[in-house]
């Protein structure tokens, strides 16, 4: 520095300047982040003391780890699976359908779509359940006529009305997702395909549906984990899935909260696993594209956290 | 010579979005082998006529054929049948364009862009497409890049495979809109010298462009239009060097 301002000579007590240090002498101070501190160690304090409530409470943790291997836990853990896989097929088939129908020119195909989403999304999830488990005492037989009849109440078992609540309610999410996806993909896209000599239906599946892949995984990924939980409220239609099985234990040996923390074990387990593995198709879909995926982290905070319904 | 079918003829060809008319009775006539340069300032209609040549756009009224064959329609008598989707597809196949920001498709490779429309479109047979494609890929210097994805490529590359891509389709005639307009100057010159080789090679060529020096050197007709009319046509030399129209002429003086 060859010159400088009178206020930007240091100045000793005495009223001497300070010689300015040569650069490699000046050391960078951060800001001290005392608040950040203390805040850090409230929080501490008050989880420690949240698990030492856990931890000297009366939990026989014992019993939460026996059972989580027991034969009717892992028949629920089974169960709880195959409702979710099945439903969510039956939302991904019925979502993609009718985001297709909404991009459709024929106005009565695009305002059923529009009925159905909005329908299925403006009722909550387990009346939805209860009536589909119910629908036998409106309709006692299902029948097309001169094809086939049979009596409702041996069709809608607890199995299928809890497959199709949750397929057909979630389906109505995946709709959305996809149609997203669709508006996502640039104009151009469609254009240069259509140039091409390509019809609608090959732009679609060729072009359209492969680059809404990119947007539509990720959500997709959180739907079918957020399905995964609330494939417990099939419990409440006597369905025997994870929750249900670890219900019929405790009320016969009263370990409440113990089958409880077994079934949530398992939960977590299962969302954990789900999540690494939507990371990995993240990662493959997005060939071609330079953006990275999100880190892991960030993928499992998004999952497990902040839902709706 | 009078006697050839002309590539694209235009015969007041008028196009309206709602109450807006943005092309008011264009006239004109590209040759093949022609290479036919459509200039004029923004805003003009030229995107909007190219795009009316492979039935992007519905004509509004006039008429608009290709290859003695109308855009669109089939004429019984006295009436006009609109095509269906599958004819109006495979008469754009016929027809290739190439677009200011290339639309290459991003999910796939260099080599599959070329390949997609021969394969599933035509339906021809892989291991042939594959070695039309490579060819091409070749001519536009892009050979060694087949593997490439588009995001991975400069815009001039990019631009270079969305013509290979739109010639694997081996079209009689070629649309350019703006194809140059979206790159940095340095890359301007490859994407023009691939242009300038095609125009050799006797392909058909409308292109809209700013770049007078490619209209000049490789263009055999030109067409300044301005307010959805053709205000001005001739050969490009004649046209670029003495306008006779004032609204040529002021925008030949902002553009060169
Ligand atoms: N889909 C559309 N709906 C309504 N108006 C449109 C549409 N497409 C184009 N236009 C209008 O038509 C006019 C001509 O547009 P066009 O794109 O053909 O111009 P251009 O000569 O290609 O201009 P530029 O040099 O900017 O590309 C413009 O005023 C534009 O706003
Ligand atoms: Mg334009």
């Amino acid at each position: 520095m060859s010159r400088q301002t009178s206020e930007q000579v240091a100045v000793t007590a005495e009223g001497t300047p300070v010689p300015d240090p040569p650069p490699a002498a000046l050391v960078a101070v951060p800001v001290r982040r005392y608040g950040t501190w203390a805040l850090g160690l409230v929080v501490a304090v008050v989880v420690a003391a949240l698990v030492r409530a856990f931890a000297v409470a009366k939990i026989d943790y014992g019993v939460v780890v026996k059972y989580f291997t027991a034969k009717p836990i892992l028949t629920g853990v089974l169960h709880t699976l195959e409702l979710t896989v099945l439903s969510m097929v039956l939302a991904l088939v019925l979502g993609v359908a009718v985001a297709v129908m909404r991009q459709s020119q024929n106005p009565v195909l695009t305002a059923v779509a529009a009925g159905y989403t909005w329908l299925f999304r403006g009722t909550p999830l387990l009346v939805q359940l209860l009536i589909w488990f119910n629908l036998s005492l409106i309709f006692k037989y299902v029948e097309i006529p001169g094809v086939y009849s049979a009596p409702m109440n041996t069709i809608m078992t607890p199995f299928v009305a809890a497959l199709l609540g949750l397929g057909v309610n979630e389906g109505a999410y995946i709709a959305e997702i996809v149609r997203g996806g669709i508006l996502s993909v640039d104009s151009g896209q469609r254009e240069a395909a259509a140039a091409l000599g390509m019809s609608q239906r090959l732009t679609m599946r060729r072009i359209v549906l492969p680059q809404a892949m990119r947007v539509i995984v990720p959500p997709l990924g959180n739907e079918f984990i957020a399905l995964l939980k609330y494939s417990s409220l099939a419990y409440t239609i006597s369905y025997t899935e994870l929750l249900q099985s670890a219900n019929k234990i405790y009320t016969a040996n009263f370990q409440v909260i113990e089958l409880l923390f077994t079934a949530s074990l398992w939960y977590i387990l299962l969302t954990t696993v789900f999540t690494i593995g939507q990371q990995q198709l993240e990662r493959r879909l997005s060939r071609g594209h330079t953006t990275t995926p999100s880190r892991f982290g960030s993928l499992l905070r998004r999952n497990l956290i902040g839902r709706r319904r | 010579m009078t006697t050839t079918v002309p590539m694209v003829q235009a015969l007041d060809v008028h196009k309206r979005y709602g109450q807006l008319e943005v092309l008011k009775g264009i006239n004109l006539e590209v040759r093949p082998r022609e290479v036919f340069c459509l200039v004029g300032p923004s805003g003009s209609g030229k995107s909007t006529f190219l795009r009316c040549i492979n039935h992007l756009e519905k004509v509004s009224a006039g008429s608009l054929s290709v290859d003695g064959e109308l855009v669109g329609y089939r004429r019984h008598g006295n009436r006009l049948y609109e095509l269906k989707e599958s004819e109006i597809a495979r008469k754009r196949a016929e027809i290739g364009m190439v677009f200011q920001r290339f639309n290459l498709f991003p999910h796939m490779t260099v080599l599959e862009n070329v390949m997609e429309a021969p394969v599933r479109v035509r339906k021809e047979a892989k291991a042939v497409v594959r070695e039309r494609a490579m060819t091409l890929l070749d001519r536009v210097g892009l050979k060694a890049k087949h593997d490439a994805y588009p995001g991975q490529l400069s815009g001039g590359q990019q631009q270079r495979v969305a013509i290979a891509r739109a010639l694997a389709m081996q079209p009689k005639l070629m649309l350019f809109d703006e194809p140059t307009s979206a790159l940095d100057p340095e890359l301007v010159g490859e994407v023009l010298d691939v242009m300038r080789q095609l125009a050799e090679d006797g392909m058909t060529m409308v292109v809209v462009t700013h770049e007078m020096g490619f209209a000049r050197e490789v263009g055999d007709a030109l067409v300044f239009m301005d307010g959805g009319v053709v205000v001005e046509s001739g050969h490009p030399r004649d046209v670029l060097t003495s306008p006779q129209h004032a609204r040529t002429k002021a925008f030949l003086s902002k553009v060169l």
